[in-house]
């Protein structure tokens, strides 16, 4: 494996509050200049951890490391790391430029260099026309770009943002996150981007922590994490899927044999190490194909279906009664059962996994 | 004049004010009007006036022509000098408020919300009795046979009263005992509208507590502030109560000066009318340059 140097090494991360834990020893290493996502539901310890990295929550137990250095104890004015807000928190009394300058002269920079990178940074987020703004008087959008080149003028060892994209409108919002990756690589310093959007984690991240309950459930990149997801939390969370109770049969070296609904055997990469017995299997709706029934994998009745514009979301039970959604995609070729039909379903090869609880 | 409910209203517009004006001009602007005129007219030996024009009231104001009126002007500093004490009793009594009223609005702002109500009512509570009892409570508190002395005396901290009575320190007392509240209230809601994620965003920027406070927080809540200050200043200007009751006669303020020349038959109410009008301008100078300086800062 190649080694990486690590921006934000998170040792065993513990946060309570009272008698609630929101953080269950937490290890992560973020790497220089890469774009990592904590993604999850909302109460996963998600915030909690970029807040602890921000300074403005002390950890319980176990420490954050920035290239080395230990920040425990550290107040956030001492921290070299800046963060975008949720609603961006600019200071209303004062314009674009001062807003900019404010971390800069904080620091220590003269005015006039002071000034020079406000103009760097505001033309970096395309706000040179604004700078004598006052905030109030933008839109969402203009906002979030001053919150970023806020942000990122005391050029900051890390980047923190927490879910800077909540605010903005659904098309804003996917045009912003394009140019919130160009800026990552731009300024080439580690993003870490907090938000409960897998869409958003998939399409901007380089790699992605899935949490819930205040655990890390699994660490990889966006590929990673849809393909080959390590627990059903992750397959449930990330994108659609189908979890089907199977017997495994047998499992060895990462493959296992298990017995699908209508006993089939079937043969497919398992996440963990599980014993024999029953596991589940997580299938997602767009690998499964129809079929002839004498071929198929998995025998089914046809419950209905769903118009969703490029796909047609086809709803089955099994002979076990289980439910399960396939995905066909909205081709003129395609032809939907009618309900109540008796269809067969083909799993692509690599299409299933048998999943760890 | 935007908003949704306008269009009902357009076109009765000021059928709907009328009472607002009606109000406003017949205990606002007709006291006023009336002060203006009575400050031009001739006095009438046992109070009340002579409907004849005379400059005497503001004459006597400014100028000391002896005791026959017959000598050349000289600069009367007497009526100058009770105002300036009372300008500067204010803003003492202002500054004062601004103090302790800061803390205790942030206080009261930053608890949850169901303790914040609690703690409003108890600052609003001594509003349920009369100004006057309540200043008169303050003057039993404090003399010297009170029982502040009575309880410092037993208790051996002192061997003497401190003679808190008939002095500077009790007017201001009572003025920041009266008014409290107006510079309390005001900034209340001033910091219970401020968003901490900005503290947090300075915090991030590299700003320590101090600098947070004066760079963001003070002009964050600075409309509050200055609500407050003219809410405690203004009526602290011509407040009469307190100094009358806890200051006795060296510590005359302008409020005394112009309610004896309303008082008994040794009035003048010319003499009076032209004292308030002449507060009045001062007062509002002051709340010109401010609006003035607010203007230029939003159009910056």
């Amino acid at each position: 494996m190649t080694s990486f140097d690590i921006a934000v090494a998170v040792e065993k991360v513990i946060k309570r509050y009272g008698s609630v834990t929101a953080l269950h020893g937490v290890s992560l290493d973020i790497r220089e200049n890469e774009f990592f996502t904590l993604l999850g539901p909302s109460g996963c310890g998600k915030t909690t951890l970029l807040r602890a990295i921000a300074g403005f929550e002390d950890v319980s137990e176990g420490r954050i490391l920035l290239k080395g250095q230990d920040l425990t104890g550290l107040p956030p004015h001492k921290r070299p790391v800046n963060t975008v807000f949720q609603q961006y928190a600019l200071f209303p009394h004062m314009t674009v430029t001062e807003n900019v300058l404010f971390g800069l002269l904080r620091k220590g920079w003269s005015r006039q260099d002071a000034v020079r990178r406000a103009q760097d940074v505001l033309a970096l987020v395309q706000l040179s026309d604004f700078a004598n703004r006052k905030p109030t008087q933008m839109s969402g959008g203009q906002q979030q770009r001053v919150a970023l080149a806020r942000a990122l003028a005391p050029r900051p060892e890390v980047l923190l943002l927490d879910e800077p994209l909540s605010a903005l409108d659904l098309k804003l919002r996917q045009a912003v996150r394009l140019e919130l990756k160009a800026l990552q690589r731009e300024t080439g310093i580690a993003f870490i981007f907090v938000t409960h959007d897998q869409e958003e984690a998939l399409t901007m991240s380089d790699r992605i922590a899935v949490m819930s309950n205040g655990h890390v459930q699994q660490v990889g990149s966006p590929k990673e994490i849809y393909e080959a997801p390590t627990n059903r939390f992750v397959a449930d969370f990330i994108g659609e899927t189908n979890l089907l109770d199977v017997t495994v049969q047998s499992i060895s070296d990462g493959v296992a044999t298990v017995l699908l609904p209508g006993d089939k055997p079937f043969t497919c990469p398992a996440a963990a190490v599980l014993d024999a017995g029953s596991g589940h299997l997580s299938v997602r709706p767009e690998r499964i194909s129809l079929c002839a029934e004498p071929l198929a994998h998995l025998s089914a009745t046809v419950t209905g279906h769903t118009y969703l514009g490029t796909d047609i979301q086809l709803h089955v039970r099994l002979v076990d009664g289980e439910a399960m959604t396939v995905r066909l995609q909205n081709a003129e070729s395609t032809v939907v059962p009618a309900t109540g039909a008796h269809i067969g379903l083909n799993l692509e090869a690599g299409a299933a996994r048998l999943l760890a609880d | 004049m935007g908003g949704g409910s306008s269009r009902i209203y357009r076109g009765n517009g000021v059928k709907l004010m009328l009472p607002s004006w009606l109000i406003i001009g017949s205990f606002l602007l007709l006291p006023v009007m009336m002060m203006a005129v009575y400050s031009f007219l001739t006095k009438e030996f046992r109070g009340g006036v002579i409907w004849e024009f005379s400059l005497a009231a503001y004459d006597q104001f400014f100028f000391d022509r002896g005791l026959f009126g017959d000598e050349p002007p000289k600069l009367e500093w007497t009526y100058i000098g009770i105002f300036w004490r009372s300008i500067w009793q204010a803003g003492l009594a202002t500054i004062a408020c601004l103090l302790i009223g800061f803390p205790t609005a942030w206080f009261i702002a930053t608890r949850d919300p169901k303790s914040r109500s609690i703690w409003l009512f108890l600052v609003t509570i001594p509003y349920w009795v009369n100004l006057l009892i309540r200043t008169v409570s303050m003057k039993f508190l404090i003399r010297d046979t009170g029982p502040l002395n009575e309880f410092l005396m037993a208790s051996g901290i002192i061997s003497e009263p401190l003679g808190l009575i008939n002095t500077n320190f009790a007017v201001q007392l009572g003025l920041f005992y009266s008014y409290l509240p107006f510079m309390v209230l005001p900034i209340y809601a001033a910091v219970e509208r401020y968003d901490f994620a900005l503290s947090e965003a300075a915090a991030d920027l590299y700003a320590g507590t101090w600098t947070i406070l004066r760079l963001v927080i003070l002009p964050v809540v600075k409309p509050g502030i200055i609500a407050g200050c003219i809410l405690v200043f203004v009526p602290s200007l011509g407040a009469f109560l307190a100094p009358d009751l806890l200051g006795g006669a060296k510590t005359f303020m302008i409020g005394s000066l112009i309610e004896e020349q309303f008082k008994g038959s040794a009035g003048n109410w010319p003499f009076g009318a032209a004292a308030s009008m002449i507060l009045l301008t001062i007062v509002m100078c002051v709340l010109l340059v401010y609006a003035r300086s607010q203007n230029k800062g939003e159009a910056r």
